[in-house]
């Protein structure tokens, strides 16, 4: 500690250079912090998904129909509490470009399925006594000042009604809280009986079953019984559990996981060089400082230590600052809405302490051990 | 008086590129204890190699060197960096304090190898900065002090530890006549007053004149000795 104004009196030595260097760390570590805690952000969001789900669609895709007929045989699987079903609607408000993520179900199987779903019974009742009816996610009712009473117009780019028009006119019965499954669960239900009823093609057809089992732990027998018992059937069903689809889901935009490890492992490999350079410069600079710290008795060893302690505080401090910008920005509305009350996890921030330590080390060491190399009466005599 | 300083058959060599270099050939010399020795010759003599060898900056090619009761020629780099700290000040020509720390920190840059507490560094870096009269100038940087005052400060720094020997190489040697008179005046004040034994590389004859000894260096062998009386 007594050492510390020496350290941080060498680091200021030349205070442009360590201002451009640090803002370089900063960046870098914002970036890192950025892009890991999105990734541990979609784990955490995956980690909070029921492993009590299943998920059943058709084995060539999930946007391949499967028959309402096989809703009574996966209801009869010995371990299965209740299930329920999701139909694609496909919808979007007024234009194209306002999407509203609507699905096709039966509510009170739905809120089954769903436990952590906050909504009154009433709505759930309303829903079942209203064939129009729609239950509408809070965000939804909140962007588009939609209420209970309200008759929407939703239009959709896949089904024509027996009308003949792609406008459908739902009732919107109730609003529910889903933030518990965060922000990427349907926000719009229309009754499957309705739909099936009033849609030109596609009749008794669905794109899901979810179904709830009563232990989690016979997750795996009842995804192969319920598989097996389609197996050769006309449409072949495939089970997933809840994470293992959103992580099928997410892979299909990009593998988030690849994506930040590489784009951090690049800034990080172009940091080390920066800070290399930076300390390596600091270091030929000071050649007769250092020579005259050994003069006055301060070891090899010490010497060493002390550019290391430099590189260190440099890299540490810039680091955590990085982090800390990074965890404001998850405190930002659009992220919290994503990720459902997300922070910066701790594995983020010490995993970012851990790297920083080691571009310091990694960086630090060449012109550490020069210094420690240092001959003194060589160094005074300017050779 | 008792011998501080003693080299016995003392050479050092040096090889520059293909070329091997005899500095110092064979020099004997002891140095008592209170002595102010004036170290005097013309450029390429090996004062400074001399000088070097006696503070433990370098070592020699062959003989001995005894230095506070330590042979020095068989330490370590590592005892050797601990027994510069114990018992060597130093105070060079271009003073070489560090420009980021204000004078009294640089004062304390000795200090901090001790295990000292905060407040005895301080009391002790305040009293080294009043001998040389620059209590006052503590809190300001080097680039803030003239060459005089700057040298002040590294003869404070020098002294802070209460070392066994003073080596000043050329410590006048960027300074007018005025300052050289007051940092040669502090020099002579500190041998006198505190009997600090300091052996001093110089080329000026009137900063000599404050030594209590004159030795003259002539292509690596001792030519001339001269004692003074104080």
């Amino acid at each position: 500690m007594k050492y510390f104004s020496l350290v941080w009196a060498g680091l200021w030595r030349k205070k442009t250079r360590t201002v451009f260097t640090m803002i370089s760390i900063v960046i870098a570590f914002l970036l890192f912090g950025l892009l890991q805690g999105i990734n541990q952000g979609f784990n955490t969001a995956l980690a909070r998904l029921d492993v009590d789900r299943l998920y059943v669609s058709a084995r060539t895709g999930m946007t391949d129909g499967m028959p309402i007929s096989y809703l009574s045989r996966i209801r009869n699987v010995p371990g299965v509490r209740a299930v329920s079903m999701w139909a694609y609607f496909g919808g979007y408000y007024q234009e194209a470009r306002n999407p509203v993520p609507a699905f096709a179900t039966d509510a009170v199987e739905l809120m089954k399925v769903y436990k952590e779903i906050k909504i009154r019974p009433e709505y759930i009742e309303a829903m079942a006594k209203t064939r129009t009816g729609a239950l509408i996610g809070e965000p939804l009712a909140a962007k588009y000042g939609w209420k209970v009473g309200d008759r929407v117009p939703i239009g959709t780019s896949i089904w024509t009604n027996k009308a003949g028009s792609n406008t459908w006119e739902f009732d919107i019965v109730g609003t529910f809280d889903a933030q518990a499954y965060g922000a990427g669960f349907p926000s719009f239900y229309l009754n499957y009986s309705y739909f099936d009823e009033a849609r030109q093609f596609g009749t008794g057809e669905l794109h899901y079953y979810i179904v709830s089992l009563e232990d989690p732990k016979q997750a795996t027998r009842i995804s192969r019984e319920i598989d097996e018992m389609f197996a050769n059937s006309s449409v072949e069903t495939r089970t997933q559990t809840e994470s293992a689809l959103a992580q099928s889901q997410l892979k299909q935009f990009a593998d988030i996981n690849f994506i930040a490890n590489a784009i951090v492992g690049a800034v990080l490999f172009t940091l080390l060089f920066l800070t290399a350079n930076t300390m390596m410069q600091s270091v030929r600079e000071r050649t007769s400082e250092l020579a005259v710290l050994k003069t006055l008795g301060y070891s090899d060893t010490k010497v060493l230590l002390l550019v290391l302690t430099e590189s260190l505080l440099l890299c540490l401090f810039a680091a955590a600052l990085g982090i800390a910008l990074a965890a404001l920005v998850f405190e930002a509305p659009a992220l919290q809405k994503l990720f459902g009350n997300f922070s910066m996890p701790m594995f983020v921030a010490s995993m970012g302490a851990g790297i920083a330590v080691l571009v310091a080390f990694i960086s630090g060491f060449p012109p550490a051990w020069r210094a420690r190399q240092l001959n003194i009466v060589d160094a005074l005599a300017g050779r | 008086m008792t011998a501080l300083v003693t080299l016995r058959n003392v050479t050092k060599s040096y090889v520059r590129g293909k070329q091997k270099v005899e500095v110092l050939h064979g020099v004997d010399l002891t140095i008592e204890t209170g002595e102010f020795l004036a170290l005097m010759g013309p450029s390429g003599s090996g004062k400074t190699t001399l000088l070097n060898l006696v503070a433990g900056l370098d070592q020699p090619t062959s003989g001995e060197v005894l230095v506070a009761g330590d042979r020095i020629d068989q330490l370590s780099r590592g005892s050797l960096s601990d027994w510069r700290a114990r018992h060597i000040g130093f105070i060079f020509q271009f003073y070489n304090l560090l420009p980021v720390l204000t004078a009294e920190a640089n004062v304390e840059v000795p200090l901090l190898l001790t295990n000292l507490s905060k407040a005895e560094r301080r009391r002790r870096v305040q009293v080294a900065l009043e001998l040389v009269g620059l209590a006052e100038r503590a809190r300001h940087k080097p680039n803030e002090l003239s060459g005089g005052q700057q040298q002040r400060v590294a003869i404070a720094r020098a002294i802070v530890s209460d070392p066994t020997l003073l080596v000043c190489d050329e410590p006048t040697g960027d300074l007018d006549r005025q300052n050289a008179e007051e940092i040669m005046n502090l020099l002579q004040a500190l041998n006198r007053s505190q009997n600090k034994t300091i052996v001093m590389v110089t080329h000026d004859p009137k900063a000599a004149e404050y030594a209590s000894r004159e030795l003259h260096l002539d292509k690596g062998l001792l030519t001339n000795d001269t004692r003074r009386a104080a």
